[in-house]
């Protein structure tokens, strides 16, 4: 393809300097934006309004897209299907019967932990949550892992809170909107849960991996007790989730922890749960952070 | 009788150009719409468990550009990336950066290489969208790994096969932004 001829300013002083303003507002626009990118990545609430205000603006139609979410599979799983369809029909059978077993195990023991609180006097305390809304899409293109939610301030959701899944842990609220806001999906590479393993105290943190598995780093060193299939949940610690909120499945046992994958998959969770921050006083850390961030 | 069975008038492949003109909303506007509709992507129905889904802002940007070099002017790349800015996750200012970069360095690698080809257009592309990718999981903003970088390589493949693709719809688009509609009295 010939060069276009448009581009030669030749003589004409005013194609000169259009060109040369051009090229000036160009590079000015990408110092502006280094200089946005830096103040940003100082302090990253910087310009929390401004994208809560835009995602409120086109969230409806993010929430039109989201109805016609087909309700079990990702893209990958959705192509993966077809191959394993026979070999995955079987082993679903086989763990359907497993967990009919664990079914019932699970409600021997809900009977005894039911006896033993009774006699301890203790009242099992139900959380009540806050709103129940959808994910309506995520930042698939970024490394980040944040997904857009359809319930903001107007619905009594506040940065901070947990989101949750039928499954298990799903994120925290980020930023908030009127009628939509930003949750930071555990998967994150700057989320970090504390959890605990369910079968006994061994306590962690998972920290996402932003590739969709959990890095569970282990805060005691020593010999590595996590096993293969070993299920952490909340611990409680923070403040931030309360303690119970199932977590993630061992994969991977790593030197000094474990690779784990969520049980709440965010691509297969439609609707979540927003539950209020477990503890009031970290509630109140969290509402004291943005003025202290104004000053 | 003859006006029946008479070929369309000759000359233009945008509609009837006597008593036509092109309409400056679309003939302007229809880049620009195209590009933010790309930047919204994130809001397709998609959560992911990585960052699979091509940067179509990005993308819709440099086939505009390549297609129809002298329509989008040099400095668009900085509002364009402050829209892209608000939906993508990267920290803000990301993509108004790096977006003005990619604009001046096309401006470059046309001053270089005048004659441009498919092959030259791909490679200038594919290059851009590495060095966009790469820049962006850097700057991400939770603490750089080098396992970033193998992160975003499917991302990258299919980035780049889906160029010429983004390409063709472009031109397509072009093709819109020209048709004469607008009655001239």
């Amino acid at each position: 393809m010939a060069p276009p001829t448009i581009r030669r300013s030749g003589h004409s002083r005013k194609a000169q300097f259009s060109a040369f303003t051009g090229y000036l507002i160009a590079a000015l626009g990408a110092a502006i934006g280094a200089l946005l990118l830096v103040l940003s990545l100082w302090r990253p609430e910087s310009f929390a309004t401004l994208r809560s205000e835009a995602t409120d603006v086109v969230a409806p139609a993010g929430r039109v897209s989201g109805a016609t979410r087909s309700d079990s599979l990702t893209i990958v799983d959705m192509v993966a299907g077809y191959f394993h369809a026979g070999s995955q029909n079987a082993r679903l059978k086989r763990e359907a019967d497993e967990a009919r077993i664990r079914l019932r195990e699970a409600e021997a023991v809900e009977a005894e932990n039911r006896h033993l609180k009774a006699l301890l006097g203790l009242r099992e305390t139900e959380v009540k949550p806050v709103a129940f809304a959808r994910l309506i899409g995520s930042t698939s293109a970024s490394t980040r892992r944040l997904a857009y939610l359809s319930a903001g301030s107007g619905d009594g959701v506040k940065p901070g809170m947990p989101v949750r899944g039928p499954m298990g842990l799903v994120g925290r609220v980020l930023e908030t909107g009127d009628s939509a806001s930003r949750v930071l999906l555990i998967t994150d590479g700057a989320s970090m849960v504390p959890v605990r393993r369910t079968k006994d105290d061994v306590v962690a943190f998972a920290e996402g991996r932003a590739d969709g598995t959990l890095h569970i780093r282990l805060i005691n060193l020593g010999v590595n007790p996590i096993r293969k299939g070993d299920v952490f949940v909340t611990s409680g610690t923070g403040g931030l989730y309360r303690p119970g909120i199932p977590v993630a499945l061992v994969d991977t046992i790593t030197s000094d922890g474990a690779i784990a994958l969520p049980l709440s998959n965010p691509g297969t969770t439609i609707y979540v749960a927003v539950e209020p921050v477990w503890v009031p006083q970290a509630e109140a850390v969290i509402a004291a952070e943005p003025a202290e961030q104004a000053e | 009788m003859i006006g029946e069975n008479a070929p369309p008038p000759p000359g233009s492949r945008f509609g009837r150009t006597i008593n036509r003109d092109h309409l400056p909303i679309l003939a302007q506007g229809l880049p620009l719409a195209t590009i933010l509709i790309g930047s919204l992507a994130p809001l397709l129905p998609i959560v992911a468990a990585g960052p699979v889904v091509p940067p179509f802002g990005f993308m819709t940007l440099l086939a505009w550009r390549i297609v129809r070099p002298g329509l989008l002017p040099l400095w668009i790349g900085l509002p364009l990336g402050a829209f892209d800015d608000l939906f993508s996750g990267q920290p803000f200012g990301c993509a108004m950066m790096l977006w003005s970069l990619a604009m001046l360095a096309l401006e470059a690698i046309e001053a270089r290489f005048p004659w441009r080809g498919f092959w030259q257009d791909w490679a200038a592309a594919s290059a851009l969208l590495a060095a966009y990718l790469g820049i962006s999981a850097l700057v991400a903003g939770a603490g750089f790994e080098p396992r970033y970088l193998t992160l975003i390589v499917p991302q990258l493949l299919l980035s780049i096969l889906l160029f010429p693709i983004i390409a063709r719809m472009v031109a397509m688009f072009d093709r819109i932004r020209l048709y004469r509609v607008r009655v001239v009295d």
